[in-house]
């Protein structure tokens, strides 16, 4: 023990005037090195068999890419998602709004609401929504106890399978979005209601200027998985008859039978859309994390790149 | 206008069956500085929250600039009041918090200037200038554009400070200012509060800085187990306190 201690401080007397000029030498990973290096190869072999492999067909998926009928499909798949998400956030900022009420009785409907969008298959809401005729042959739009009727019209003309899938994605996002901006309001620290009260502020403009800002840091991450899924999602749809991005590519190639190249060529298309759209996600995220940690890492990750 | 800007008057407060307050009655006289001590569990911060109605009380009145905090006297009972009500009433305090609270989605200006034009409907152009002025005046008139978690604890709460101050507050509530910072920053903002005492700002705080209550403090309230034990001018608590209790605790923290 003695001899180690004395050899180890020995140096440390000397220690200052080393320290100066000694450089830093960064720990070695030959193994790591290793593993990316077989790993890169692999990928390379993969990618040229892939590229060269004739049964690919990569003619057929160039001639399709922007067929007319794919391009379409890909723009409605746009429209749904687009739509279906927006009336979701909408509806789920007012689920989870009265889910954080002090009203039982508010509490309870979200939470029912959450319960069944939740709890039941897409693929069955789409459905039901698809047949709500004949459940419902005449819908009407009035006031209740008899009073008149401001629209009414029989549910086959007025439901169309569009109106069918936009009503069954947006009600079932509705209930997940909910739980995750109930999430988000849920993290603001008390003391921000607390700092802001002892202002005098109160209600909506609390909730609007300081609350919902600082849940969009959490609330974000979670609903850019959501419009991600929601874009593959919308290929459920295409049970209803609707010629979305992937139901446009099943139609031609029950044509012309070549499955594997359009499925490519509808692939391609929703990797493009959900990049563009993860684009958008990182921008917003950056935006809504001004004044938190990840602006000073920010800040520091770029000091120690220049001083480096 | 009366002399006295917070009157209290067996003011009870209870979480459930637990009794937090049991009926504290004192008051503040206007432009004087008002200090509670007290062992934690005392009540002093639920006291200091019920001051602009942070917590509801149970019983008891509770005036601020002679009006009820939070309440409405009609047909002999208190009405609570409602949401928006309750917030007006609460501008003519500001409260300065133990964990700073400063919004950190804001910069320091905006941190500022946010209720000011939101509650007041100030122009954007006069209160900027009125903000420079006081983070002038609590040393961090370079700062505005950081965010708060860019600064030091004790910077942030001089921010809080100057946040409050913003309202132009007949009052001050001051709830443990110190409390979490690190011991070398507690001087910057207690010079700072020393300054609006001087000044004559009415001011109520809790804290456990007797060395600040001895200095600024014109009164000083001693509270345990939710009443208030002893109260009177600092050099009579402090140096010769009457009771074991506030002899007891003064012992343990000088």
């Amino acid at each position: 023990m003695q001899t180690q201690n004395t050899s180890a401080s020995a140096p440390a007397h000397h220690a200052p005037a080393a320290q100066e000029s000694a450089p830093v030498v960064p720990l070695r990973h030959p193994v790591r090195n290793v593993i990316s290096a077989v790993l890169v190869i692999m990928a390379i072999l993969a990618a040229i068999d892939v590229a060269m492999n004739e049964r690919y067909h990569w003619d057929v998926v160039v001639d399709y890419l922007f067929a007319p009928r794919i391009l379409s499909g890909a723009l409605l798949t746009l429209v749904l998602t687009v739509v279906s998400m927006t009336v979701g956030i909408v509806m789920g900022a007012m689920l989870a709004i009265m889910r954080l009420s002090e009203n039982p009785i508010l509490r309870n409907i979200a939470r029912a609401y959450i319960w069944f969008f939740r709890g039941t298959p897409l693929l069955v809401q789409l459905i039901f929504w698809y047949n709500i005729a004949a459940l419902y042959p005449v819908i009407a739009l009035g006031l209740p106890f008899g009073g008149p009727s401001l629209v009414i019209g029989s549910a086959n003309v007025l439901i169309t399978p569009l109106g069918a899938a936009l009503l069954g994605l947006s009600l079932n996002e509705a209930a997940y979005m909910a739980e995750i901006i109930r999430g988000g309001i849920g993290s603001v620290d008390r003391g921000q209601y607390d700092a802001s009260k002892a202002l005098g502020m109160s209600g909506p403009k609390l909730m609007r200027r300081i609350i919902l800002p600082q849940a969009m840091r959490v609330v974000l991450p979670p609903t850019g998985n959501q419009v991600i899924s929601m874009l593959k999602g919308t290929s459920l749809v295409s049970v209803l008859a609707i010629s979305d991005l992937l139901y446009s590519a099943q139609i031609i190639y029950s044509e012309n039978y070549q499955t594997i190249p359009l499925l490519i060529v509808a692939s391609i298309w929703y990797l493009l859309m959900t990049t563009i759209l993860s684009f958008f996600q990182e921008k917003l995220e950056r935006h809504y994390g001004r004044g938190f940690d990840s602006v000073i890492k920010r800040k520091r990750s770029r000091k120690d790149r220049n001083a480096s | 206008m009366s002399n006295v800007m917070v009157e209290a008057q067996a003011v009870r407060k209870s979480y459930g069956n637990l009794e937090i307050l049991k009926g504290i009655s004192l008051e503040v006289q206007r432009g004087s500085v008002t200090v509670l001590i007290g062992p934690s569990g005392s009540g002093k911060t639920t006291f200091l929250r019920c001051i602009n109605h942070l917590e509801k009380i149970n019983a008891g009145r509770l005036y601020v600039d002679g009006s009820l905090v939070g309440y409405e006297e009609r047909n002999g009972k208190l009405h609570e009041m409602k949401d928006k009500a309750t917030a007006a009433s609460r501008r003519a305090s500001g409260m300065v918090f133990q964990r700073f609270n400063l919004f950190p989605h804001l910069t320091i200006m905006e941190n500022i200037i946010e209720a000011p034009i939101q509650v007041q409907g100030r122009k954007r152009k006069d209160i900027t200038a009125e903000a420079q002025v006081l983070l002038d005046r609590v040393g961090l008139g370079d700062r505005g554009r950081s965010y708060p978690q860019e600064l030091s604890g004790g910077q942030q709460q001089r921010v809080a400070i100057a946040r409050a101050l913003a309202m132009k507050p007949q009052l001050m509530l001051f709830d443990e200012p110190t409390s979490a910072l690190d011991p070398e920053l507690v001087g910057e903002v207690l010079d700072v509060m020393k300054d609006l005492a001087e000044e004559g700002m009415t001011m109520v705080v809790v804290t456990h800085e007797l060395g600040f209550a001895r200095q600024v403090a014109d009164h000083v309230v001693f509270m345990d187990g939710g009443v208030v034990v002893e109260s009177g001018h600092p050099a009579d608590v402090l140096d010769n306190p009457q009771h074991e209790r506030t002899k007891a605790f003064l012992s343990k923290v000088l």
